[in-house]
């Protein structure tokens, strides 16, 4: 079976047993952004690349690159704002999180 | 070549386990059911078993350690009764939704309250629709049967689901019977080794095991859940053909005792059929046409062929040892009813509760009730057709 052909157009037959996933790493496949109203927003110029807040992310949402984090991978945060209280340098800022 | 032996229910049950030789066994202590984790952990002290045996500190302990075992690609089993089973509820959904063959020997006893240790099916009746397979037995003998028979019905790739082999607390668990074992290779052969397609220690394939189904999937994974719980029927019927190549013992979907041309018949789960059948016995011997449907698979239930066995009776009793409390009867009263209305069935159908908390069902009763059938018949109608039997009113 093709993983990558099962999605939510197929009929039951055509899912797999007990909906096992027979692969790693799949969640990367599956957005879960938009079960949130708010998002954080990254102020890049208040950012010392500290990267405190990479390991705080349960969704691993903060994509880190030669050592600097970039951009909000918006199709997996859940805007729980974690990352907003452990920012040091109010580099992000997220409504209702102070 | 079998052997004769004198067990109780429960030793018989371990001592399938102990043939079986599963990988692991979590299990917590409950009475009437105790004795088969004591006995078996006797099995693994003295190395006649491989097992795992992992004392656990609950029920809801031990289902879940199983799900983690048999996902992991181990043959599990456990063994529980009444509180214990309730206690594994969550669990129960989990396992079967999982698609996890894992074996369950349930030894029935009454779910509290009032608190009670003696037989009723109020455990399993609470959990028909957690998606296990459901199979019960009349004595030791089947007992052990259907257990020798559970691996291979449910590990059947069409259907892969956990599957509860049933005893009455007591009245079969603890009471002593001469029964027929099987040779320990013969079990060995008939059930075979365990080699699932998919499982989590399998180091050539990551695997996730229950992701979150959303409601995009929920429903199809039930879909395919109950198509696994259709199939099961068939595997049952065949694994039952297979066991009787080996031992010349014959099962079915149910047992049909002198039903073939009964006016009155009585449908039954579980160890008060031995009862009914000296009933049966007894007023046939007088030129009644009594006889006796015993379920011994409820999950799937058979509907179609119960009720074409029932078909040609004048008056029947279906007689539940557990409450629904809906003010209509018990669970296999309402599945039997809705099976003689699917095949439009005419036939005068009344539903006692029997037997709950350990309450005795005497031939005596039996034949009263075959006696209120005959008179169901005259009347040519049912007035109350949600009874009470052995009752003191």
């Amino acid at each position: 079976m093709d993983l990558h052909k099962v999605n939510n157009t197929c009929r039951w037959q055509d899912l797999t047993e007990g909906m096992q996933i027979y692969e790693g790493g799949t969640s990367a496949q599956f957005p879960t952004g938009e079960w949130t109203a708010v998002k954080p927003e990254f102020i890049e110029d208040k950012c010392k690349q500290c990267l405190l807040c990479v390991p705080v992310c349960p969704d691993s949402a903060i994509p880190v690159k030669d050592e600097k984090r970039g951009a909000f991978d918006y199709d997996h945060c859940k805007g729980c704002g974690i990352c907003v209280k452990a920012c040091p340098c109010d580099a992000i800022k997220m409504e209702g999180v102070n | 070549m079998g052997k004769r032996d004198r067990l109780s229910g429960n030793e018989a049950v371990a001592v399938a386990m102990r043939q079986i030789n599963p990988d692991v066994m979590p299990a917590f202590p409950i009475t009437p059911s105790t004795e088969i984790p004591q006995y078996f952990s006797s099995f693994v002290a003295n190395g006649q078993v491989d097992t795992e045996f992992i004392p656990v500190e609950s029920e809801h302990s031990a289902m879940s350690a199983a799900i983690g075992a048999e996902a992991a690609g181990a043959r599990t089993l456990t063994a529980t009764s009444s509180c214990g089973l309730a206690l594994m509820w969550e669990e129960l959904y989990v396992a079967a939704s999982n698609r996890l063959p894992i074996a369950l020997a349930l030894v029935n006893r009454a779910l509290s309250g009032p608190i009670n240790i003696n037989c009723d099916h109020s455990d399993s009746m609470g959990a028909r629709d957690a998606g296990w397979i459901q199979i019960y037995a009349e004595n030791n003998q089947e007992a052990y049967d259907n257990f020798i028979q559970a691996y291979p019905i449910a590990e059947n790739p069409d259907v892969r689901l956990p599957i509860m082999i049933c005893q009455d607390g007591f009245i079969t668990s603890h009471g002593v019977e001469n029964i027929e074992l099987m040779e320990d290779e013969q079990v060995r052969a008939f059930v075979g080794d365990y080699a699932p397609e998919h499982f989590l220690l399998n180091s050539k394939e990551s695997m996730a095991v229950g992701p979150y189904a959303t409601t995009h999937y929920y429903m199809e994974a039930k879909k395919q859940h109950a198509q696994a719980m259709v199939n099961a029927k068939q595997a049952v019927l065949d694994v039952a053909k297979e066991f009787e190549k080996v031992t010349g013992r014959s099962y079915g979907l149910f047992e049909a005792y002198r039903l073939e041309d009964a006016d009155y018949a009585m449908v039954l789960i579980g160890s008060a059929a031995g009862t009914a059948k000296d009933a049966v016995d007894e007023l046939r011997d007088k030129g009644v046409k009594a006889g006796l449907l015993k379920i011994r698979l409820f999950r799937p239930f058979p509907a179609q062929e119960i009720a074409n066995a029932l078909a040609h009776v004048k008056a029947m009793a279906i007689m539940d040892r557990a409450e629904s409390l809906s003010s209509q009867g018990g669970p296999l009263g309402s599945e039997v009813m809705a099976a003689l209305y699917r095949a439009r069935s005419q036939a005068l159908a009344v539903n006692y509760i029997y037997g709950l908390g350990g309450r005795d069902m005497r031939v005596e009763h039996a034949e009263g009730v075959f006696e209120q059938l005959r008179q169901i018949a005259d009347a040519g109608e049912v007035t109350d057709a949600y009874r009470y039997l052995g009752l003191r009113e």
